[in-house]
């Protein structure tokens, strides 16, 4: 079996020269070890043993019953796996690939940080050498991330361009890769990139998706009757959709950031953004008329992005995904009752899939499944400045 | 019908005799009209000059031509402006404009490429559009009349060079250096085997470009390659320059400097 290269028009490989033989290399390796018995094998009892697999699905009872939530409200724990979040899945995935590879460095992107802790995490275990590039800005309100990468024996590479965000993090990875591709393995962070990226990490992370549907069958009987996950570049999302693709009566939701509202600065690429080329692949974008890409903006910086993974693009188009979006006040405000509803801090780009539920719950068809992505430790001073709440006597 | 881009350009290699100068100006840096008056005082020297169209997100580029690019946009420059410096080099030595694949496909590729071809532009170099995934363009290029410009590097296999020599129009951007615009080559056996290697799959020239800065260095490609491209040291100078009569000096002394190393 062959790996896709484009979701319908979108995706392919608007990369520099110099790269595409690594491309090349990597769909090959992937070909061959996708389902490879080792491989498998050594992925599987890395997932089970060290990431913490299959996470659980929990029933979220309190926010179920404030929010009216018809048929219950299920939380597909990702904020369990080891390293408090989905890019965990991902970045095992392609550490092992690289190490089949022969390649001898790691190098990743990453905006929240999550991604870069699970790079750096993966990279510690298997012995290879990490510089994980992150925007200033990110840095600064993802403090406690870059101090875990470091404690992990990572490289956190400051990056100075643009906003200083995800969007000029990728941007300096993808040069470093150019510049140093003969011995480095790029991990992508999410479902973005040139093919066979988004290809591999969906696939990465589509465990999300097949695990949780077998639990909600085992559970209740049933499928959901709504699968809601937050959309940034889009891998947690498409991890937990590619459970559900195949079932046409299950609903599926993308929340991307509405920042200030739709009106004023987010990353509601889907929403509002056009086809274009960023990043090596051909997906929605927030670009001005002549193809400049936007700044993005979100308070959670995983979401901050002005891009979106091109299946979920392709999704869009066919109708089969729906594309909503939640502002940076009403996901900061779920935040908070998923906090002391639920006794779960959760990411704030969680937050966003947690914002809409509640404010569409009157029109869910239930029972309701959230993606509950990641964590929310790397965001207490930032939840905490935003709501009031600090350590102070 | 007018001459296609991909003639012009060949009769440029053809009549030269010598290697040939590719200076590289960036549209719009430091300003739109210094960028005019560097291309035209470069058009003095250079054989083809390639225009640069800023992206914001430049993947190609190391930090000298980022900046510059961002200086630029953040200037309000835009594709247009830069097309109007292209065609106020009509009559000098062609011009190929060098913008990556957003900004092509931004209001459609047919009418930038026709809107191009208008400006006189006879080549594009779209650095992050490989030769694999250019068919529909290279179509609307050819039927615009401008050359679309491929590029190849040190990591492009025999396979590659084949494919890119089949397709290849004008002439084939060999990249000199693993890496982004900005770094510096070296002369040495490898380079000296890529060229070769380029050459030898590759029916049209082949121009060599990245990391190129000095009168010595341009020599030394142009003993192996049929030309020379220069640009982050050319942006380099332009922006130590303390004003703008000092970078319009700089500019043309630098632009003869490599000119003659090229015919010596
Ligand atoms: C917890 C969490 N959820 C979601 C995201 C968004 O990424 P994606 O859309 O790829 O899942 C991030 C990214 O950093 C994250 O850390």
């Amino acid at each position: 079996m062959s790996v896709t290269m484009r979701f319908g028009p979108y995706g392919g490989r608007y990369v520099p020269e110099t790269v595409i033989g690594a491309l090349d290399e990597l769909t090959e390796a992937y070909e061959r070890y996708r389902d490879d018995p080792d491989f498998r094998s050594e992925l599987g009892v890395l997932l089970g043993h060290y990431v913490g697999r299959p996470t659980p699905l929990y029933r979220a009872s309190r926010l179920e019953e404030a929010w009216g939530i018809p048929g219950g409200l299920w939380f597909k724990r990702e904020d369990l796996c080891h390293t408090g979040a989905h890019k965990i899945n991902n970045a095992l995935g392609q550490v092992l690939l690289a190490k089949r590879m022969g390649k001898q460095r790691i190098i990743a992107e990453t905006g929240a940080g999550q991604h870069g802790v699970a790079t750096a995490t993966a990279s510690a275990l298997v012995g290879l050498g990490c510089r994980v590039y992150m925007g200033r800005t990110d840095m600064q309100r993802q403090r406690l991330n870059v101090i875990r990468m470091r404690m992990l024996g990572a490289e956190v590479f400051p990056v100075d361009a643009g906003s200083g965000t995800l969007k000029d993090a990728t941007s300096e990875a993808i040069r470093d890769w150019v510049t140093n591709v003969e011995n480095t393995h790029y991990i992508i962070g999410s479902a973005v990139g040139p093919a066979p990226y988004p290809e591999i990490v969906a696939d990465f992370q589509s465990v999300i998706g097949v695990e949780s549907r077998e639990q909600m069958l085992t559970e209740t009987g049933a499928l959901p009757g709504t699968v809601v996950a937050c959309v940034g570049g889009g891998s947690n999302a498409i991890g937990i959709f590619r459970g559900f693709l195949d079932d046409a009566d299950v609903r599926l939701v993308g929340v991307e950031a509405g920042g200030e509202g739709l009106s004023g600065k987010h990353g509601a690429s889907l929403a509002l953004g056009s086809p274009g080329v960023l990043h090596g692949s051909y997906s929605y974008l927030l670009q001005d008329p002549d193809g400049q890409v936007a700044e993005a903006h979100s308070v959670s910086a995983g979401l901050d992005y002005p891009g979106v993974g091109p299946e979920h693009s392709h999704l869009r188009d066919l109708g089969r995904v729906t594309y909503s979006n939640a502002t940076d006040a009403d996901a900061l405000s779920a935040f908070l009752e998923c906090c002391r509803l639920e006794g779960i801090i959760p990411a704030l780009e969680t937050s966003h899939a947690l914002s809409y539920v509640r404010d569409s719950a009157a029109d869910l068809a239930g029972p309701v499944l959230i993606c509950l992505s990641g964590r929310g430790d790397k965001d207490v001073d930032q939840a905490g400045e935003a709501l009031g709440i600090d350590a102070s006597a | 019908m007018p001459e296609s881009g991909a003639d012009r350009l060949a009769t440029v290699f053809a009549d030269a005799g010598r290697p040939l100068f590719v200076p590289y100006v960036m549209g719009g840096y430091p300003t739109l009209e210094a960028s005019a008056r560097h291309a035209a005082i470069l058009a003095e020297h250079a054989d083809i000059i390639e225009l640069g169209i800023p992206f914001s997100d430049p993947l190609a580029d190391g930090p000298t031509i980022q900046a510059a690019g961002q200086l630029a946009l953040d200037q309000g420059t835009r594709p247009a402006d830069v097309l109007a410096i292209a065609e106020g080099l009509k009559g000098g030595p062609p011009v190929v404009v060098m913008t990556y694949f957003n900004t092509v496909i931004a209001h459609g590729a047919a009418e930038f490429l026709g809107q191009a071809a208008a400006a006189g532009v006879a080549g594009i170099i779209i650095p992050d559009l490989p030769v694999d995934e250019a068919g529909d363009i290279r179509d609307l290029a050819r039927a615009a009349g401008v050359a679309l410009i491929a590029l190849a590097a040190p990591t492009t296999d025999d396979a590659r060079m084949q494919a890119i020599g089949e397709q290849a129009e004008g002439f084939v951007y060999l990249v000199a250096v693993t890496g982004v615009t900005g770094g510096e080559m070296t002369m040495d056996d490898r380079l000296r085997a890529l060229v070769d290697r380029a050459r030898r799959h590759i029916p049209v020239p082949v121009v060599v470009g990245f990391g190129v800065r000095t009168p010595d260095q341009a020599r030394q490609i142009g003993d192996i390659a049929d030309g020379v491209v220069i640009a982050s040291e050319i942006i380099r100078r332009i922006g130590d320059a303390p004003d703008a009569a000092a970078a319009d000096a700089v500019v043309a002394e630098f632009g003869a400097g490599i000119a003659g190393a090229l015919r010596a």
